[in-house]
C-alpha cells in the first residue's frame, strides 16, 4: 500500500487545523490560489473574506485579544502582502500572537521582478517577532508548527510564512511534528526567587509604593493573580492604555490610566512614590513624559516583564524580575504570605491620603451640555446601556482616549485598540474579530468620522457574515486629536485637519444593508444607545452618527516633553 | 568606549540582513562586521565590532539575543581577549621607495605577496589599531589601494563561544 500524498496547498490546511485553527481572515489571489482551493475542498475551519488585507490582519489581531489564541491571516503575494504590512506592524507593537500565511510567486520566478512579486521576508522582517520563505515542501509542517510556537510563547508576536505557489502544488506526505525544539530560542518563564523575595521586601517597607501595569498582565492572563497580589498589598495602581482591565475599574485601589492623557491621581503617584513595580509595562514616551524629568524625583523601580530587553531600556530598573508575568506574580502572592506579618500598613497611610486628595481634583469631569453631544457623555451613556460588560474596540484619537477614561474595564481582554502603532483603521475590523470570537457578546467600536473611513469597505464584510457590531462614531467633522495639538501647539493653524465632504453616514449604513441613525441632540443620545442594543437590532450592525462638539479636548493633557506632574487640566474643573 | 561582540547564529539565508537589520532600525553603530560559517556547517560566527555607551552595549546584546537566528552572544569585551584583522595594502613601489616599502613592511610584519613594476601588494595582520598605525606610517600618496576584513576575536583561555 503506498503512502498518502497530499499536495503543499493541503499541508498547510492540516498544519493550521492541527493548531486548532477555527478562523482564517484573508483575501485570494493569484499566488494562493492553491491554498484557497484546499480550503474549498478540505472545509477545516471557517474563512472570514474581508474587503482589503490591512482588514484581515486586523481582525485576525482582535481575534486574538479577544481570546488569547494565536490570530490567523492568510493573503495573497505582492499586494496583498503590502497591504498585510500595516496589520503586521500593528500586532508587533503591541506583541499580538499571529501567524500571518502569505503567498509567494513561484520558487523559480523569485527575483525576476515576476508579476505580483515582493520580497515579503524582507519588507516584514523589522515588524515581525520572526518570519519564514519556505524552500521545499517537506518544510511546510514544521515551520507552521515553529510559527504558532514563536507567536504565542516569550513575549507574543506576529510571524510570517511565505509560501511559493508551486511548493503549494506539489506532493508529499503530512506528518505534523508533535514537538519542535529550537536550540536558539528559550523563552524565561520561571522568575527569580531571590529577586522576587527583594523586590516584595523592598513594596513593604516603602511609604509611597505605586504600582503600574501594563499589556504584559493582559496578554499574559495575569489579572487574577495580580488582582489577588494588589488588593492583598492595598497599594494604589494604575495601568497604560494597553493594560486596561487588567485591574478591575472599580476597586478603590485603582487611580485610572497613567501617561499622556492619564487622570491626575495616576501621573501625580508615579511621579512621587518612593517605590514602583512595573509589571509588564515598558516605560513607553506616551506612559512616561519626558524621562529626565521623571528620574528626577528618586526612586526605586521594580520591573517584571517577560522580554530581558524590555529592562532597563528607557529607565533604569533596580530589580528586574524577568519571567512569565503569570507565573511571578504567584510566586510573589506565595511569598508574600510569609512575609505579610512584617508589613506594616501604618507606614503608608500618608501616602494613601495624599492619594485621595489627588483624587478628590476629579480630573476627568467636563461640563455637559444640553445644547451640543459631548463626546465623553456618549462614552459614559454607552457604558451604563451596556452594563459595562461589552467589547470596546477603538481606532486612535481623541475618541480612543475618551473610550479608555470614560468606559471603566473591568474584565481583560474586553478593550481592544492598537496603543503602540496608533494605526487608524483599526476599530472596525477589530470590531469584526472580537464579534466572530465572541458571537453572543455587545462588541462596540468607538471610532470617530476620520478613522472609520480608513477601514470603511469593511461594513461590506460585516454584511457577508451577519456581524451586528454597534459602532459609536464621535463625529466632530475633524481629526480631533490633530486639532486639539494645533489647538495647543500650532496658534489655532488648522492645517488639514478638518474633515470636508463627509458621507452620509446613515446613507452609507443603508446601502451596505445596515441600520443608520444620527443623532444631533444630547437628549436623544441614550435613546439611540438603546435602540442600536435593542432586541430589534440584535442581528443587525447599527451605525450611529453622533454629532459631537467640535471644540471639545482631552484633558488632563501631558504636553510632548513635559513631565508625568506637569499635566494641562480642563477649565472645567 | 569601542566593544567587540562575538555570536553564533543559524547559517540560513537572512539571518545576517536580521543582524544588520536590527543595527540600522535602532539606530546602533556598526564599525565592522564579519561572517563566516563555523567548523559546525550549520552555524556561523559573525564578529561585530561597535561603539556606545555601557547602556547601549547593554540593549545591543539583548536585542542580538532575542533574534530568533542568534544562538549565543558574547562581548569578548567582559574578559581577556584576542582580536585580529587582515589587511591587503597596494603600494606604490617604483624603483627608489621599493626598499623603503619592504623595510616599513618588516617593521609591522608584512608580508609582500604580489609585486609588479610599480607596486607591492602587502598582507598584514594585527589588531585594528596595529593595522591603523601601519597606515599611518606610509605616505598617503602612496597608498594605492587597502582592503581590510574588519575584526575577528576569540576569548583568551578557557573563554570559549560554542553551544
Amino acid at each position: 500500500m503506498s503512502i498518502k500524498k497530499f499536495t503543499g496547498a493541503e499541508i498547510v490546511i492540516h498544519s493550521l487545523h492541527k493548531e486548532n485553527t477555527e478562523f482564517v481572515f484573508g483575501y485570494p489571489g493569484g499566488a494562493v490560489l492553491n491554498i484557497y482551493d484546499a480550503i474549498f475542498q478540505l472545509k477545516k475551519f471557517k474563512h472570514v473574506l474581508v474587503r482589503h488585507e490591512q482588514a484581515a490582519v486586523h481582525a485576525a489581531d482582535a481575534y486574538s485579544r479577544s481570546t488569547g489564541k494565536v490570530g490567523v491571516a492568510l493573503v495573497t503575494s505582492g499586494p496583498g502582502a503590502t497591504n498585510a504590512v500595516t496589520g503586521i506592524a500593528t500586532a508587533h507593537m503591541d506583541s499580538i500572537p499571529m501567524v500571518i500565511i502569505s503567498g509567494q510567486v513561484p520558487t523559480h520566478a523569485i527575483g525576476q521582478d515576476a508579476f505580483q512579486e515582493c520580497d515579503t521576508v524582507g519588507i516584514t522582517r523589522p515588524c515581525v517577532k520572526h518570519n519564514f520563505l519556505i524552500k521545499k515542501i517537506e518544510d511546510i509542517a514544521p515551520t507552521i508548527k515553529k510559527a504558532f510556537h514563536i507567536a504565542r510563547s516569550g513575549r507574543p508576536g506576529p510571524v510570517v510564512v511565505d509560501i511559493p505557489k508551486d511548493i503549494t502544488a506539489e506532493e508529499a506526505v503530512f506528518e505534523y511534528p508533535s514537538e519542535i525544539e529550537l536550540r536558539s530560542y528559550h523563552p524565561v518563564e520561571k522568575g527569580h526567587q531571590g529577586q522576587i523575595t527583594k523586590a516584595l521586601e523592598l513594596l513593604i517597607s516603602s511609604k509611597k509604593p505605586m504600582v503600574y501595569t501594563g499589556g504584559g498582565v493582559v496578554l499574559g492572563d495575569a489579572s487574577e493573580q495580580l488582582t489577588k497580589l494588589i488588593k492583598k498589598l492595598g497599594f494604589p495602581i494604575t495601568s497604560t492604555l494597553m493594560g486596561l482591565g487588567g485591574f478591575p475599574a472599580d476597586e478603590n485601589q485603582f487611580l485610572g490610566m497613567l501617561g499622556m492623557h492619564g487622570t491626575y491621581e495616576a501621573n501625580m503617584a508615579m511621579q512621587e512614590c518612593d517605590v514602583l513595580i512595573a509589571i509588564g509595562s515598558r516605560f513607553d514616551d506616551r506612559v512616561i513624559g519626558n524621562p529626565d524629568h521623571f528620574l528626577s524625583k528618586p526612586r526605586k523601580i521594580i520591573h517584571i516583564d517577560i522580554d530581558p530587553a524590555s529592562i532597563s531600556k528607557r529607565v533604569k530598573i533596580d530589580i528586574p524580575i524577568v519571567g512569565n508575568v503569570k507565573s511571578v506574580l504567584e510566586d510573589m502572592n506565595e511569598v508574600y504570605s510569609t512575609l505579610e506579618k512584617n508589613h506594616d500598613k501604618k507606614i503608608q497611610s500618608d501616602w494613601m491620603a495624599t492619594i485621595e486628595e489627588w483624587k478628590s481634583k476629579k480630573s476627568l469631569s467636563y461640563k455637559n451640555s444640553d445644547k451640543v453631544i459631548k463626546p465623553q457623555y456618549v462614552v459614559e451613556e454607552l457604558h451604563k446601556v451596556t452594563n459595562g460588560d461589552a467589547f470596546i474596540t477603538s481606532d486612535v484619537g481623541q475618541h480612543q482616549m475618551w473610550a479608555a477614561q470614560y468606559y471603566p474595564f473591568n474584565k481583560p481582554r474586553r478593550w481592544l485598540n492598537s496603543g503602540g502603532l496608533g494605526t487608524m483603521g483599526v476599530g472596525l475590523p477589530y470590531a469584526m474579530g472580537a464579534q466572530l470570537a465572541h458571537p453572543e457578546a455587545q462588541v462596540a467600536c468607538i471610532t470617530g468620522e476620520a478613522s472609520i473611513q480608513m477601514c470603511i469597505q469593511e461594513l461590506s464584510t460585516c454584511k457577508q457574515f451577519h456581524l451586528p457590531v454597534k459602532i459609536i462614531n464621535l463625529n466632530n467633522r475633524y481629526m480631533g486629536m490633530v486639532r486639539q495639538w494645533q489647538e495647543f501647539f500650532y496658534g489655532n493653524r488648522y492645517a488639514e485637519s478638518y474633515m470636508d465632504a463627509l458621507p452620509d453616514f446613515v446613507k452609507l449604513a443603508e446601502s451596505y444593508g445596515h441600520v443608520g441613525l444620527q443623532i444631533e441632540k444630547p437628549s436623544e443620545v441614550t435613546d439611540a444607545l438603546k435602540e442600536a442594543f435593542s432586541e430589534k437590532n440584535k442581528e443587525r450592525l447599527v451605525f450611529l452618527d453622533f454629532l459631537t462638539d467640535q471644540t471639545e479636548n482631552v484633558y488632563p493633557m501631558v504636553p510632548n516633553g513635559k513631565g508625568l506632574s506637569q499635566m494641562i487640566l480642563s477649565e472645567d474643573l | 568606549m569601542r566593544h567587540i561582540i562575538s555570536l553564533l547564529m543559524e547559517n540560513e539565508a537572512g539571518a545576517l540582513s536580521r543582524v544588520a537589520g536590527l543595527f540600522s532600525a535602532r539606530g546602533y553603530n556598526i564599525e565592522s562586521l564579519t561572517v563566516a560559517p563555523t567548523e559546525d556547517p550549520s552555524l556561523s560566527r559573525m564578529t561585530i565590532v561597535t561603539s556606545g555607551s555601557d547602556d547601549v552595549i547593554e540593549q545591543i546584546i539583548k536585542q542580538l539575543n532575542k533574534l530568533i537566528d542568534v544562538v549565543k552572544v558574547l562581548d569578548l569585551n567582559d574578559g581577556k581577549h584576542i582580536e585580529r584583522e587582515l589587511m591587503l595594502v597596494k603600494v606604490k613601489a617604483s624603483h627608489q621607495y621599493r626598499e623603503e616599502m619592504k623595510r616599513i613592511s618588516d617593521i609591522f610584519r608584512g608580508r609582500i605577496i604580489d609585486v609588479s613594476d610599480n607596486t607591492f601588494t602587502i598582507e598584514i595582520t594585527g589588531s585594528s589599531t596595529k593595522l591603523d598605525a601601519y597606515l599611518d606610517s606610509l605616505d598617503k600618496s602612496a597608498i594605492v589601494e587597502t582592503v581590510r576584513t574588519g575584526a575577528s576575536g576569540i576569548g583568551r583561555g578557557d573563554r570559549i563561544l560554542k553551544i
